[in-house]
């Protein structure tokens, strides 16, 4: 993955528009976070191969970077998105990475249900 | 009996970490390991830094570095169970346990090492002891083979005592160091803090490398 670059990232986004994409979207702290910090509650969420539409979509902030994206009866947020890879299955692979390469957010789009 | 050990764990690393030491005392023995893990750790975090691993790739870069850690145990027997990690504990509970006793059954083990169900942190490793747990309780007590489990959560003295198995592995440190190197994208930040620990003769950092420890399960009946 490379380092976020807004205005590529704004026109894969729109690449995907008005059509029925699979979306993987995870936030995680690692499971091991309140085992070695009591105080650091461990929190984890992914919803993965979520099929759904949207008809907008923007990508805004410096760096980290947030992504919205608006649907006819709700919205999808990501915020802390670091680096992106566009792949060969032409997937958009958003993540946000801590300084030591560890994942904490994901955003992925797809217009085929992701492997695994 | 003819001794055969049995590892259940469900992540590719769980091994490496837990029973490296055990495993590589047990082939140089000559006896034989076979080792299931459920999945192929999809859902780790360490993306290698820099990063060379996202969250598409993971799961092929870490069957790689399975295969690698196995070989550097030696290994022979490796089955991947096909389970997504972070989803153990979903599972049907009786067909996770069907699951493991086929295994169980397929390689009549004398010595099975598993997680602590309960005191093993990961949801994952807790559902994975547990079903190992399940499926032997289906078994006669005389049929159950040896059982030592992995637990490491905070309350585990006082909940479940001192570990009472206590394996040196001095003699085998070296493998289980390079085991542990095989799961580059999961080890590698880790490792490079551990070594300077190592020349420094950090005693928290030697312990890794000194001994493994382990809960011989109690069965309830």
């Amino acid at each position: 993955m490379k380092p976020i670059t807004k205005h590529d990232i704004q026109a894969y986004l729109e690449t995907f528009m008005n059509k029925s994409i699979y979306i993987h979207l995870e936030t995680t702290t690692g499971a091991y976070s309140a085992h070695k910090d009591e105080s650091s509650m461990t929190v984890v969420a992914f919803i993965r191969n979520a099929k759904v539409k949207y008809h907008q979509a923007k990508i805004t902030g410096n760096g980290p970077f947030r992504v919205g994206l608006k649907m006819e009866e709700g919205w999808i947020y990501a915020e802390g998105l670091t680096d992106w890879i566009y792949n060969d299955q032409n997937q958009l692979l958003l993540a946000g990475h801590n300084s030591e390469g560890q994942l904490a957010i994901a955003l992925q789009l797809s217009e085929i249900p992701f492997k695994h | 009996m003819k001794e055969h050990v049995l590892i259940i764990l469900p992540h590719p690393d769980d091994e490496s970490f837990g029973a490296a030491g055990i495993i590589a005392l047990k082939r140089k023995a000559g006896i034989p390991v076979t080792y299931a893990c459920g999945t192929l750790g999809e859902m780790g975090r360490n993306m290698g830094n820099p990063l060379f691993a996202n969250r598409e790739t993971l799961p092929f870069i870490r069957k790689t570095e399975l295969e690698n850690a196995c070989k550097a145990m030696d290994i022979q027997d490796l089955r991947m169970l096909g389970l997504r990690d972070k989803t153990l504990e979903f599972e049907d509970d009786e067909q996770l346990a069907d699951l493991m006793e086929s295994i169980i059954n397929d390689v009549e083990p004398t010595l099975i090492i598993t997680f602590y169900p309960g005191y093993a942190v990961h949801p994952d490793h807790d559902a994975c002891g547990a079903a190992v747990i399940r499926a032997l309780e289906r078994r006669p007590k005389v049929r159950r083979p040896l059982t030592y489990c992995l637990a490491f959560t905070n309350d585990r003295f006082d909940k479940i005592g001192e570990p009472d198995v206590t394996i040196d592995i001095t003699e085998v440190a070296d493998i289980k160091l390079n085991a542990l190197k095989a799961h580059r994208s999961q080890t590698e930040g880790m490792l490079k803090l551990m070594e300077e620990k190592l020349l420094n003769k950090d005693p928290e950092a030697m312990l890794w490398f000194e001994k493994e420890v382990f809960y011989t399960y109690k069965w309830k009946d």
